[in-house]
């Protein structure tokens, strides 16, 4: 079978979407990757009129059911140390993390 | 019959006539979860036992010293002269897939494991608010990623009341399989490619996916947000109007949530479906899928017992008076599948980008030297499989390059699977139709193991249910027969937007005609002592 998602390309989704895998892992996801595109593949077999636009939605949403925007109020959270509480590290209700490597921007 | 088997509108009924308290309701509830449903759910290294394989392991955390707080509230508060609400007393399960405050909200992963909940989703709180009791949170497929349950990161995972070596269904798992076992009348669960309905229908319990936007998802941890419907599993019709009363209804915390009044489902629940139009699609009577071995095409007729408990629920639909048209064309229903590997995808690798290891959730204990080390080893050690196969699919199939080709396509081909109900429930149209009978899904309960870790046959099981995710149409899953093997059969009614009450109607009017059927009085293997 044509694979593709190639090891190279694989690899740099892996790197993108900031995953580490382990050898066994990584070749079940990227087996699977590859089957479920097969899969996806029937779609373009399909014929589409161009006047058959995307639809990100199944449901039209009309103005009489679409809910009113709210006001744009800031309202508090009532016990924001229950928030900063589920951080891993915290240190003076401020959240640690290790350090951040100073990229230069291409 | 005990209490924690009775439906919960016959228990608020009798709550509302003082005749039993909620007390009594809850113990007969907790004595049977002790009794059927083994060890919760852990992330804890684990070593399947005999005993664990005849249990339902519906929970991944109980709640009960809390429900027996709320239990003596409620029945402090009747006593007192309060006029009860409409779930008062009424034990029932959350799918861990929604935040409830104080709660473990786990979503089955490694990842949201140490994760307690800030603030409650808006249906759990509306159902807490009606004065329904909190039994506990119940397991799932990670994030919901599967069809079966196999693929919680706690174990042991959900097993069918009706036969523990076979499947619950997915991802609403613990949900139905709580229902079936008596742990609670009532489960929210949520449906976003047939999550509610084919658990309910693998374990023989009732079950709606609403309208998208019927019912808030503020508070559900998010897989695909176009998709995404939080929804009712119960025993029966009556039980699921009950609860999406509840439930229903706009929500100033979700722009998505409709601004449309809420039918009261339970006051015409009973009329008359003389004269409905419902249909029967050959489109739902096969499958169309990819062999990944033999890469090719097959197109497979459903299961014979299946097609033939549709055709004899269409027939005695029209003994009362309900016009059955046949040969509606659903031409795109095949697509669904592809469609769903493609857009879910995408909006499950944009929602899953937050966890991070750093605000909440799991966080790697490996030392690490900087931030994309930790993001890196904490996502890679929190997420199980699943999770990981939908981040890169919906990274490549949304990247710049593929797009047009992936996720574009797929969002005009959802727009024709739209059409294709709008045509069909058209009442200025050829069809003219109520409602679409077909059945929930292609087979029974599978064996546990027969098809995990094949991610595309896996997906396949929700071949008939997930047309209605993508065009945002109610369809409630009923139970209808047993088959040979003694598992459950499902089938659905599929309505147009908002058409939630008239399916109930008539979801209630095949209860009726069906009550004295032999196959109803047949009970779940784990019940068979009770």
């Amino acid at each position: 079978m044509k694979e593709e998602i190639t090891l190279e390309t694989f690899n740099h989704l892996v790197e993108l979407a900031a995953l580490e895998l382990s050898k066994e892992e990584a070749e079940y996801i990227r087996k699977e990757l590859n089957n479920q595109l097969t899969s996806i593949h029937q779609l373009q077999a399909i014929q589409i009129d161009d006047s058959i636009l995307p639809t990100s939605h199944g449901i039209p949403y009309t103005s009489e059911m679409s809910p009113p925007i709210r006001e744009d109020k800031f309202i508090p959270f009532e016990e924001p140390d229950n928030i900063l509480s589920q951080a891993p590290e915290l240190e003076d209700r401020y959240i640690v993390v290790p350090d951040i490597p100073h990229t230069d921007l291409e | 019959m005990e209490l924690c088997d009775f439906p919960a509108h016959k228990l608020s009924k009798m709550i509302h006539n003082r005749e039993i308290s909620a007390q009594e309701i809850l113990d007969s509830t907790l004595t049977r979860i002790e009794k059927v449903d083994g060890r919760p759910g852990s992330t804890k290294p684990y070593t399947q036992t005999s005993e664990d394989k005849e249990k339902v392991h519906a929970f991944i955390t109980l709640l009960a010293d809390d429900a027996r707080k709320r239990a003596q509230e409620i029945d402090k508060s009747i006593k007192e002269g309060d006029e009860p609400g409409l779930l008062a007393g009424i034990p029932y399960t959350v799918k861990d897939i929604f935040c409830v405050k104080n709660t473990p909200s786990t979503a089955a992963s490694k990842i949201l494991a140490n994760f307690v909940s800030p603030y409650t989703a808006t249906p759990a709180k509306r159902l807490q608010n009606a004065g329904g009791i909190l039994l506990g949170k119940v397991n799932l497929d990670e994030f919901t990623y599967g069809s079966s349950n196999e693929s919680s990161a706690f174990l042991p995972f959900p097993r069918n009341p009706w036969n523990p070596d076979h499947v619950t269904g997915g991802s609403s798992g613990g949900s139905a399989a709580a229902v079936a076992a008596g742990e609670g009348a009532l489960s929210l669960g949520t449906d976003t490619a047939g999550s509610i309905r084919q658990p309910a229908a693998f374990c023989g319990v009732t079950g709606l996916k609403p309208t998208y936007g019927r019912v808030s998802r503020y508070g559900l941890i998010a897989f695909g947000s176009s998709l995404d419907c939080p929804g009712p599993i119960a025993k029966n019709v009556t039980d699921v109007a009950m609860m999406l009363k509840v439930i229903a209804g706009a929500d100033p915390h979700d722009s998505t949530a409709v601004n449309l009044p809420v039918d009261d489902y339970l006051q015409n629940l009973e009329n008359n479906i003389r004269g409905m139009r419902i249909g029967l699609s050959p489109d739902y009577f096969r499958i169309t899928f990819f062999d990944t071995d033999k890469e090719e095409l097959i197109e497979a007729p459903i299961n014979d017992e299946i097609k033939d408990i549709v055709y004899k629920a269409a027939g005695r639909l029209a003994e009362m008076g309900v016009d059955i048209i046949e040969d509606i064309p659903m031409p795109h229903n095949r697509y669904g599948i592809p469609v769903y590997f493609v857009i879910s995808r995408v909006e499950a690798a944009s929602n899953l980008h937050r966890y991070d290891g750093v605000k909440y959730g799991y966080r790697t204990p490996d030392q690490v030297k900087e931030l994309k080390e930790l993001y890196r080893k904490s996502r890679g050690q929190g997420f199980g499989l699943q999770p990981k196969l939908r981040i890169l699919m919906g990274m490549y199939v949304s990247a710049s390059q593929y797009s047009e080709q992936y996720y574009e396509k797929a969002l005009r081909v959802r727009r024709l699977i739209r059409q294709d109900f709008e045509e069909i429930f058209d009442q200025n149209g050829k069809y003219k139709l109520d409602a679409l009978l077909a059945p929930t899904t292609p087979t029974t309960a599978f064996k546990i193991g027969n098809i995990y870790g094949d991610s595309v046959l896996m997906q396949y099981s929700d071949q008939l249910t997930v047309a209605a995710n993508h065009a945002g149409v109610p369809a409630l899953s009923i139970p209808a027969g047993i088959d040979k093997k003694g598992l459950p059969i499902g089938i659905q009614f599929i309505g147009q937007d908002f058409s939630e009450g008239k399916l109930l109607q008539i979801g209630r009017a095949f209860e009726i005609a069906t009550e004295t059927d032999q196959w109803r009085s047949l009970k779940p293997l784990v019940l068979k002592n009770f």
